[in-house]
């Protein structure tokens, strides 16, 4: 495994660069995600951090409040890669006639809805061109900021409002898009997939390579929405332990085009485990419905299977 | 400081290329579409070559190219852009997000129709559908204006009283690629004149962090509104400034609008680009004819200089108001409702006609110019009236 620059007591004595007093939901992993990401920039450089329209600009940068220590932009829905993409461009002409001197990092969040629907041209976009900044899609599959639409980051059954379960649905009929993979097919530097788990060990060693590799990063953070999933809001850790102890979302790294895995469960639980916590999807266990659960198990071990291969594993 | 005289011929898209080469601007994140495409070439070239010092971003949509000027921008850069039709629609929504954010971008738009059906050839629809996006908008007869307007618009996006982005308009191939006379200004006093970028808050200013792009509710959005109107009315100040300083170098005279053989006109026909260079030889032409017909041709659409265009006109017989976009409103086009609205202020009681002319490229030549006097004349005497706006040069 990499080599372990984490010490969480140190960690948890910087300063947040996300203030509290902003707006988002309690037990929000949204905002989990972006306070620790943030967390894993070293003290001393500045950042520029990039947002796209969602739950976490509305409820961060409410005019005229602003919840980031740090300068921070926001300009549409779509385009979170684009827009950061001119920013960093602008640091380098900057930098090179002389008119600044710090270094600083970019850093742009946006929800799946932003980063794998209507954003995915600008962001592949702006990794293609390799611009030295990090992505983090926080992913909680589906537009929760509308009101909990369909994303293609939505699991397959899912219950969403327009893809609601009924007396002839079973939910979202298609499984969720593999982003993390679609990114690595851009053979940027630095790919990676995690979610919060024990001491947030993954998530800060990651997201410290992301920002400290050069060139492009994308980070898939899966983040629970209690509004969305429809959980007891503390549940929130045990439910992203189980995503991975069941193989649902596994952690891995692409660098520099090796796939990697970062941990193996001893005992791979059933997906049940990981779904029956969740009123989304609350329709797969009435009874008559058991070949649903098998669908997604099935689904969700052959893709296991297909990144075991790939891991080398 | 005075510049000398440089004569040269070459095209708008040229023209406007060498202004970008005099201005050296921090980054151009552009998008290819015709007949704007020259432009992001001609920059890319002269940073292979080692001529500037800009950045490009060869985005992959306009939409993107639009988001990172708009990022480039905030960040503290000098930015600027280039994009035509199709591609300044893919970036309608951001145009809004960068004007509202008060960012002095400047864009070289080289005007085409819109697609229905897909054409490429010169139209206003592109930067007409967007008038109210609260950019600052010049339009150029030549170019020698496209030359002109484009050294002058980042002094006026930048000025602390109107940090609004502004859009210099040339039409698609008839001044983009043609070539024609022109003369250019020495390198110094250009540099000297549009002066170095130095904005007051931007995302990269190292002793202070800012935010861009808040989620304002009810409370505020209406006072950013009425700030970002009073920066139009603003700019009218500082574009007639701005072309007295850039007359002062270069001894070209530059206001809202040209008057061309307007003061004693009976006449006249209101236009906006090259089809200006048509209907002066047509005023010529029926001058010698003793004739009194004028022209009136609109530099600055926005912001919209209505008051001035009527009482330039106050003292004709019958106007006819060009457009060369449909508003599809079944009232005409942009500039003769806008134009219309303002002669009812003024109170000016000529006879006035909204003409269609030159849409998707239709050719506009001197004799269809001169038709358009003749209806004026006939407006005039009583003798004809218009049930409909009419369609210049429109097949049977």
């Amino acid at each position: 495994m990499e080599k372990n620059t984490f010490n969480f007591r140190e960690m948890q004595a910087r300063e947040d660069r996300l203030a509290p007093g902003h707006r988002m939901c309690a037990g929000c992993g949204g905002t989990i995600a972006v306070r620790n990401v943030l967390k894993a920039l070293h003290p001393g450089d500045k950042a520029v951090v990039g947002n796209a329209t969602g739950c976490l600009e509305v409820s961060t940068y409410m005019y005229p409040y602003t919840a980031y220590e740090d300068s921070y932009i926001h300009s549409a829905f779509e385009n979170a890669g684009a827009t950061l993409s001119g920013v960093e461009t602008a640091y380098h002409v900057l930098r090179k006639k002389g008119k600044i001197s710090s270094n600083y990092k970019f850093i742009t969040f946006g929800g799946d809805g932003g980063t794998y629907d209507i954003g995915l041209q600008s962001l592949s976009g702006a990794m293609e061109r390799g611009h030295d900044m990090v992505y983090v899609c926080y992913d909680n599959g589906a537009y929760m900021n509308t009101g909990v639409q369909r994303s293609s980051a939505t699991p397959m059954y899912a219950d969403t409002t327009t893809t609601p379960s009924g007396k002839v649905s079973d939910g979202k009929p298609q499984a969720r898009k593999d982003l993390a993979a679609v990114m690595a097919a851009h053979n940027i530097p630095y790919v990676a997939q995690t979610t919060f788990i024990g001491n947030m060990k993954d998530l800060y060693v990651k997201s410290e390579k992301a920002i400290y590799t050069p060139g492009p990063a994308f980070l898939n953070i899966m983040a629970p929405c209690p509004r969305g999933w429809k959980y007891d809001a503390p549940d929130i850790i045990e439910i992203c332990k189980l995503a991975v102890e069941t193989c649902y979302w596994p952690l891995f790294e692409v660098i520099e085009g090796k796939w990697i895995l970062n941990y193996k469960p001893k005992n791979k639980l059933p997906l049940e485990d990981f779904l029956k916590k969740q009123g989304r999807f609350k329709h797969l266990f009435t009874p008559g419905n058991e070949h649903l659960l098998e669908a997604f198990q099935k689904e969700t071990d052959r893709r296991w299977e297909e990144l075991l291969k790939k891991c080398e594993m | 400081m005075k510049s000398k005289a440089i004569k040269t011929r070459m095209s708008g898209n040229e023209a406007v290329a060498h202004a970008i080469k005099q201005i050296n601007p921090d980054v151009m994140p552009a998008f290819p579409i015709t007949p704007s495409t020259e432009i992001p070439q001609f920059v890319a070239s002269m940073i292979a070559n080692g001529e500037i010092d800009t950045e490009f971003i060869p985005v992959e949509s306009e939409h993107s190219a639009m988001s990172a000027t708009m990022g480039a921008s905030a960040a503290g850069a000098r930015a600027i852009t280039a994009t035509s039709s199709c591609g300044l629609a893919l970036m309608w929504e951001m145009l809004y997000v960068t004007a509202s954010s008060r960012l002095p971008v400047v864009m070289a738009l080289v005007n085409r129709g819109l697609t229905g059906p897909l054409n490429i050839n010169a139209e206003h629809s592109d930067s007409m559908g967007a008038r109210d996006a609260g950019w600052i908008q010049i339009y150029s007869e030549n170019n020698q204006e496209a030359y002109d307007n484009f050294l002058q618009a980042h002094r006026i996006a930048e000025h602390k009283d109107v940090h609004l982005p502004v859009m210099i308009c040339q039409d698609g191939f008839i001044t983009s690629h043609a070539v024609q006379n022109i003369t250019l200004w020495e390198d110094e006093p250009i540099k000297e004149f549009v002066g170095e970028y130095n904005p007051e808050h931007y995302l990269l200013k190292e002793d202070e962090a800012m935010a861009v792009g808040p989620y304002a509710v009810s409370n505020y959005c209406m006072e950013e509104k009425k700030a970002h109107a009073q920066a139009m009315i603003n700019a009218k100040k500082v574009i007639l400034e701005v072309a007295k300083e850039f007359e002062e170098i270069t001894g070209q005279k530059y206001g809202f609008f040209e008057e061309y053989k307007l003061e004693d006109a009976d006449f006249a026909v209101v236009a906006i680009g090259s089809v200006c260079g048509t209907a002066k030889d047509a005023v010529d032409k029926l001058r010698e004819q003793g004739i009194k017909a004028g022209l009136l041709k609109v530099r600055v659409f926005r912001p919209f200089p209505g008051e001035e265009m009527a009482k330039a006109l106050k003292n004709c017989k019958a106007i006819a108001i060009m457009d060369r976009c449909e508003s599809y409103s079944a009232n005409g086009g942009p500039l003769g409702a806008e134009l219309m609205a303002a002669l009812f202020r003024e109170k000016v009681t000529a006879e006035a006609v909204n003409v269609m002319y030159g849409l998707s490229g239709r050719d506009v030549r001197v004799e269809d110019v001169e038709e358009v006097f003749d209806w004026l004349t006939k407006m005039a005497k009583g003798e004809l009236k218009f049930t409909e706006y009419p369609y210049l040069g429109l097949r049977d």
